[in-house]
């Protein structure tokens, strides 16, 4: 008793937060407010300033919303929003009904089908269909035409109809894989109590299994109407020349503006960003009110009920084709098609006496293309590394600890989603071109956007894997005499691996793909795959572009294949 | 490891520890206070939410006290005033957690390793290997150190997570209801073990459980915890025989209570008590004076059953109102007057349903609680004690 050693441990609050384990944690959380909520604070203050002019000023505003032309915008970026997100939903519900809970036929094989159109960059599956449908050269009307004798196109891509088409059909693999994990995470004794109550398989399908989906069903609505409002490349690439002016292609233009109208496409974008903000306000609330009412829907995964659809599932199996067909088959064909030719024109046999690999030798000596392409691995490898390793952290902190504020990283790392790419490049360039920190105009910036941009995707991968250590292994680390840090190295990281290797490969594919926050932050030094296709696009070069194409998706779809096969880990988690 | 060395090895003082809550703030543990020698199994028994994982999680350094004082070894490791907080991993204990926290992503030696290799402990690699072998050789897993753990039984994972905890020779051992994720039998076999190992090794353990057998068969000393305070601290025998509290006998064990009032002395040193079921004579606490309430305790397999009546004290006439087989045992509920009590019988006991016997309590195992310290017995009596209790 007499010998009580006190320790030489420091207890002072200095010492304390200089140890690791709250250094890390305290800069991540430091990095995470500097990516979000600086860009944005530059959003709102250049939205309420004028070039040349000293002080703050409301001009912008009334410049934007005075005119009639911006409720034109509005309403026609919600028609856009809702009708992507309505026929995104429906067909990506029935797919993974038909997929989970029916025995239609080559369902197993539906999986990596899906997986193709989220590889696929936007930008391309916009062009294949400009090709497909577009009233003069797109194949499907002059086809059509042929066959039936028609002298109008029966189809014309560039209408607010034929945008949400495109658009749509692009979402609908998200929402097949959210749905996939919501029927696959439902225990089927929930069903099969209410059978053994007495319900018949209709109403135990209404009363009970729609009910247990609601609330996936809602926020994956919510969100693909985000994603919706969000989209540039088909309200730019359909919308601009159709004459359907959306938020984010006005936006667009009025930054391509001679002047460049900066204030004017801040006080847009704000407002886009209020409807965004709102969309991801509901869906957070509906998410972690689920997450409490509905605990029985999430966990662990079980074997689903299987239903017998008897001869309908050849019916059901023709939806696959003709869907498989529809969102892969043609787009990819037509790319492959215009590739081959030295000048577009629509498939015949006559025309493969024109084949040429011109193209592919044009694309493959271009100095452009290999700038870009190298640019973009870069970029995708350097913002997937940066976006894993600080979400782990962060997810860390969120899942394991309860230090106060914690809650408020969550919604930080979350709320890049509602911030449209469009507005987040004009708020990095206002922040860098007023910061003292000469990014402007070189990749660091496109890095730093795209970690801003994509901080969602690591936070959902990394804290769902984080969940599900137990947190008895990080203390059995501890108590092993492993500091905080050691723990985190040598216990947590490995085991969050599958997790984060999941995010890590999802995040490189949709930076390849990134266009709407590059095409406002990429010089001609900086500049990447999905902006050269887009400004060839936009320049006439199809065949070029269709060659880069087809280049391009047979490369990722090679790299994930191998990929998930070493980690064996993409599908559902992205 | 420590041995010979006399003295206090492990001691909690005045300790508290209050979660936040959204209404009123939880005092998971209220005040607790105890000492464990050099070399004693010391455990911490009682039922779920009543503060001893929580206490034990202050002594391993994984939950900050706010107030009281933790000494490992002579050394403050986490205190009030002045504020001290020895981090875990610098505090040099072993633990062994209730899912034993396996690494799954490590082999079996590398999961034992990992404590020498974090330490820094300027082991040469062949002293490492060895040093890891040998504990694997006590718990009797040698030979499976290439394995991945996963690849291990439920109970071959909990020998693994004790290796880990005993390889770098901890001051303390802390044990996390480690048998609790186990079937009957295995547990019955590692609890044996592990009693055996510790008494080897004189490792000062702390023992967390809610299981009376465990703690009765591996202890030392137990401390029976309710509420975040310790009830009652004693050896096995004491908690068992000489319950201090309803709650303890409850708890330890069933028993049947009856309230009681003192009518003088007894026979010898009884006291003579007026129950429900009639006059009854018990040895009380010192203290203990006419006219005082208290609660008779006594064990079912203590209660004598007789076909006839026998001569002697403590006896009362009953009714047999329900039989139980139980395989080892036979569970009797007989009325006596408005009261049921359970008595426990040899299984060849001849006894049927609507017998008339008579039954003995004996005097030397009559218990007498005389403080309840203020727990209403309700709250924690099962429903066959709630019966057996004079309504």
């Amino acid at each position: 008793m007499a010998t009580i050693a006190l320790p030489g441990q420091p207890a002072g609050w200095p010492a304390r937060w200089l140890e690791p384990g709250r250094l890390i944690p305290l800069c991540a959380a430091a990095l995470l407010l500097y990516l979000t909520i600086v860009p944005l604070t530059m959003l709102v203050y250049g939205s309420f300033r004028v070039e040349g002019q000293e002080g703050l000023t409301v001009v912008n505003y009334i410049t934007a919303y005075s005119q009639g032309r911006t409720y034109r915008l509005l309403f026609n970026s919600f028609v856009y929003a809702t009708g992507t997100a309505l026929l995104a939903f429906a067909l990506g519900t029935s797919l993974a009904w038909i997929v989970e809970r029916t025995n239609t036929p080559l369902r197993n094989w539906f999986y990596g089908l899906s997986l193709v159109p989220i590889i696929v960059p936007g930008v391309l599956g916009t062009i294949a269909w400009i090709f497909l449908l577009s009233p003069k050269i797109g194949w499907i009307n002059t086809g059509l035409k042929a066959i039936l004798g028609l002298d109008d196109a029966p189809f014309n891509v560039f209408s607010i109809g034929g945008m949400i088409w495109v658009e749509g059909l692009h979402l609908s693999p998200l929402v097949f894989l959210t749905m996939v994990a919501a029927f696959k995470s439902m225990d089927p004794a929930l069903e099969e109590s209410a059978m053994m109550s007495g319900a018949s398989t209709p109403s135990t399908l209404r009363r009970v299994t729609l009910k247990l989906l609601l609330p996936a069903a809602a926020s994956g609505l919510l969100i693909m109407f985000v994603r919706g409002l969000e989209a540039f490349e088909v309200p730019a690439l359909i919308g601009i020349p159709g004459r359907v002016p959306v938020f984010t292609s006005e936006i667009y233009l009025s930054l391509r503006a001679f002047p460049p109208e900066f204030g004017v496409a801040g006080a847009l974008a704000m407002g886009l960003m209020a409807i965004s903000a709102a969309g991801v306000y509901l869906y957070h609330r509906m998410i972690n009110r689920a997450g409490d009412a509905y605990s029985t829907v999430t966990g662990k995964a079980f074997r689903p009920r299987v239903l017998d659809l008897g001869r309908w599932r050849y019916a059901t199996a023709a939806f696959l084709v003709v869907y498989g067909l529809v969102i892969v088959g043609l787009p990819f064909f037509i790319l492959l098609w215009s590739s081959l030719l030295p000048f577009y024109q629509t498939p015949s046999l006559k025309g493969l006496g024109f084949f040429t690999t011109e193209n592919y030798t044009f694309v493959l000596t271009y100095p452009r293309a290999q700038l870009a392409a190298r640019n973009s691995l870069v970029l995708a490898a350097g913002a997937a590394t940066g976006v894993s390793a600080l979400t782990a952290v962060i997810a860390w902190i969120t899942v394991k600890t309860r230090l106060p504020g914690r809650a408020a990283l969550d919604l930080l790392a979350f709320l890049p989603i509602g911030i449209p790419g469009l507005v987040l490049g004009v708020s990095m360039i206002w922040l860098y071109l007023t910061f003292p920190l000469p990014i402007y105009g070189t990749i660091w910036v496109l890095i730093i956007a795209y970690v801003t941009k994509y901080l969602p995707y690591g936070m959902r991968t990394n804290s769902s894997a984080m969940v599900q250590i137990h947190r008895e292994l990080e203390e059995a680390g501890q108590t092993s005499g492993a500091a905080w840090w050691a723990t985190f190295i040598r216990v947590t990281l490995p085991l969050l691996r599958p997790g984060f290797m999941a995010g890590w490969i999802f995040i490189f594919v949709v930076s390849i793909r990134e266009l709407s926050a590059s095409v406002l932050l990429a010089t001609s030094e900086s500049t990447v795959l999905s902006l050269l296709i887009f400004d060839l696009f936009e320049s006439g070069k199809q065949t070029a572009v269709a060659a880069m194409g087809v280049m391009l998706i047979l490369s990722l779809v090679v790299v994930v294949a191998v990929v998930s096969k070493v980690s064996g880990q993409f599908g559902l988690r992205s | 490891m420590a041995d010979g060395s006399n003295g206090r090895s492990l001691a909690v003082e005045d300790l508290v520890k209050v979660y936040p809550d959204r209404r009123e703030p939880v005092r998971a543990v209220d005040g607790v206070t105890f000492e464990v020698e050099d070399g004693q199994f010391y455990t911490l028994l009682g039922p779920s939410g009543c503060g001893k994982t929580t206490t034990l999680r202050c002594v391993a350094g994984l939950e900050r006290t706010d107030r009281g004082r933790v000494i490992v070894d002579g050394e403050v490791v986490s205190a009030d005033r002045p504020r001290v907080f020895v981090p875990p991993h610098k505090r040099n204990i072993g633990m062994v957690f209730q899912s034993y926290a396996i690494w799954p992503h490590m082999t079996v030696f590398e999961n034992v390793a990992f404590p020498l290799r974090v330490t820094r402990t300027g082991l040469s690699r062949a002293q490492l290997r060895s040093r890891v072998e040998e504990a694997l050789a006590m718990v009797q897993l040698g030979g499976y150190d290439a394995r991945m753990a996963t690849q291990l039984s439920g109970g071959q994972q909990q020998r693994l997570a004790l290796a880990r905890a005993l390889v770098r020779q901890p001051r303390v051992l802390l044990l996390d209801e480690p048998l609790s994720n186990l079937d009957a039998k295995l547990r019955e076999e590692l609890r044996v073990e592990l009693r055996n190992l510790q008494r080897r090794l004189r490792i000062t353990t702390l023992y967390v459980t809610h299981d009376q057998i465990e703690a009765l068969s591996m202890s030392n000393r137990i401390a029976v915890m309710a509420s975040g305070k310790i009830e009652q601290e004693g050896a096995p025998r004491e908690i068992y025989q000489r319950p201090a509290t309803q709650f303890v006998a409850n708890f330890v064990g069933s028993t049947n209570l009856l309230e009681a009032g003192v009518r003088g002395p007894g026979s010898g040193a009884a006291m003579c008590l007026e129950t429900a079921i009639g006059q009854a004579q018990a040895s009380c606490p010192v203290g203990v004076t006419a006219g005082e309430r208290v609660t008779l305790s006594i064990r079912p397999e203590n209660i004598r059953v007789h076909t006839a009546e026998p001569a002697g004290g403590n006896v009362f006439p009953g009714v047999v109102e329900q039989l139980m087989f139980l395989g080892e045992y036979l569970d009797c509920r007989i009325r006596v007057g408005a009261t049921l009590l359970l008595s426990r019988q040899h299984p060849t006991a001849q006894i049927r349903n609507g017998d008339q016997v008579y039954v003995e309590l004996p005097v030397e195992l009559c218990a007498v609680l005389s403080d309840t310290h203020g727990i209403s017995s309700s709250a924690y009596l099962g429903e066959e004690q709630e019966r057996a209790v004079a309504p």
